[in-house]
């Protein structure tokens, strides 16, 4: 049997999910065996995301057009989308932004004319900076999610108890205090 | 005494004529959920969590505020209730701005667990991001509306157990706030008694003893020097 193509994106998140994972400990070893790890910003060095993934762990929020271009890749090219992290699943902190009037402008305003303290200019770097959105959204509001993962972060045991059905081609339980709490 | 009999989740029970669902299913140790609920005050039905079927009835009724008929029969966990029970979850977390992870009263939360307990891994709904206050203008305590989720209950126990009733709910519909005083700051309300019952009664982080966030941790450099004091020559003196 061909080996799990196993993907993680990270898009408007603190990375601390990436790092819970990597709190995964031995069992990384064990999932090393048994996936072949595809698209990474922890465990790959490849640029673009690839076709035909089939499980993807994605932190974080959709903030930029950066963020919106890659989820739609993600999607399309993976059969099982797992929301992982309350960024993902609730939009969380980098969402405390929308009470700014729900506006990229609004939070921009805000941030580099307010609360200036010397040389107030709004940035403006196109192509190299990406565009903020209006409205900072949680993954499944922007593309259907599979599989919710909240936590901030999810601890390694509740990634490891997500993750490890699945390589048997089981669907993990997704219920209780250890595995839906958020925060 | 007038007694009522009735079954709830197939326990046949009595209770005595006047009684309350709730308190019923309490007595049958039947678990029913609650937010705006708390013993000891007046019951409002304001959380709908509590919501039950009575056979017969083709309307839900809140457990809370519903007291109990002859041969009542009362079902507390139906698929239709469990899928209600959560989109009333869903819909308060989408209203308000309720972020756990920054929040005084993470792992301690009354909604936080009712989200657990009704299974809600997202929220199918969007997210409203309403633009609301904060007050620390009381020395002591301070009220979050975006952690606020309107229960009431923090009305309802300064004015039915303290005797101070420096809460109320102004506007209406999805404006609604709790407000302190004549909508003053909570600091320049004289009828407050800084008793901290509605700190208490808060089941959510809206209302929070101040100090207790971690940006407002201060460093204390004496307490350095008194272990190095106490260690070196076993003087424990501040």
């Amino acid at each position: 049997m061909d080996k799990i193509r196993f993907a993680t994106v990270w898009l408007a998140g603190c990375s601390g999910c990436h790092m819970s994972f990597l709190d995964l400990d031995e069992f990384l070893i064990d999932l090393a065996d048994q996936v072949e790890v595809v698209y990474s910003p922890v465990g790959c060095d490849l640029k673009h995301y690839p076709e035909a993934v089939d499980v993807c762990l994605v932190e974080g929020a959709v903030a930029n057009e950066d963020n919106l271009e890659l989820i739609y890749q993600v999607r399309r090219n993976t059969k099982l989308l797992i929301s992982f992290g309350d960024c993902a699943v609730t939009a969380n902190v980098p969402a405390m932004r929308n009470m700014l009037r729900n506006s990229a402008e609004g939070v921009l305003k805000r941030g580099y004319l307010e609360l200036a303290d010397a040389n107030a200019q709004l940035p403006h770097a196109p192509g190299i900076v990406p565009e903020l959105i209006d409205r900072v959204t949680p993954v499944h509001e922007v593309v259907p999610v599979d599989i919710f993962m909240p936590g901030c972060p999810p601890s390694a045991d509740r990634i490891r108890a997500t993750i490890e059905p699945l390589l048997h081609g089981q669907q993990p339980e997704m219920a209780g205090r250890e595995m839906i709490k958020f925060g | 005494m007038a007694v009522r009999t009735l079954s709830i989740d197939g326990k046949d029970i009595a209770v005595e004529a006047g009684t309350s669902i709730m308190d019923a299913a309490k007595e049958a140790a039947v678990p029913i959920p609650k937010l705006c609920h708390l013993e000891g005050l007046t019951p409002v039905g304001a959380c709908r969590l509590c919501l039950v079927e009575i056979e017969g009835l083709n309307k839900l009724l809140p457990a809370c505020v519903t007291e109990v008929w002859e041969g009542m029969v009362i079902h507390t966990q139906t698929p239709k209730l469990q899928e209600y029970r959560r989109m009333a979850v869903e819909l308060i977390f989408a209203e308000g701005n309720h972020v756990c992870s920054i929040c005084v009263a993470n792992g301690n939360c009354e909604l936080q667990d009712v989200a657990i307990e009704v299974g809600m891994d997202h929220s199918r709904f969007p997210y409203r991001f309403p633009d609301r206050g904060v007050d620390l203008s009381h020395p002591l305590f301070g009220i979050d509306h975006n952690r606020c989720i309107l229960c009431t209950r923090c009305v309802r126990v300064c004015d039915e157990v303290e005797g101070a009733h420096v809460w109320d709910v102004a506007q209406r519909g999805a404006a609604c706030y709790i407000v302190s005083g004549l909508n003053q700051p909570w600091g320049e309300v004289d009828a407050c008694t800084s008793c901290g019952k509605c700190v208490d009664a808060c089941p959510t982080g809206a209302i929070f003893k101040q100090g207790s966030t971690t940006g407002e941790k201060q460093a204390d450099a004496d307490k350095l020097e008194f272990l190095y004091t106490a260690r070196e020559k076993h003087q424990w003196t501040r």
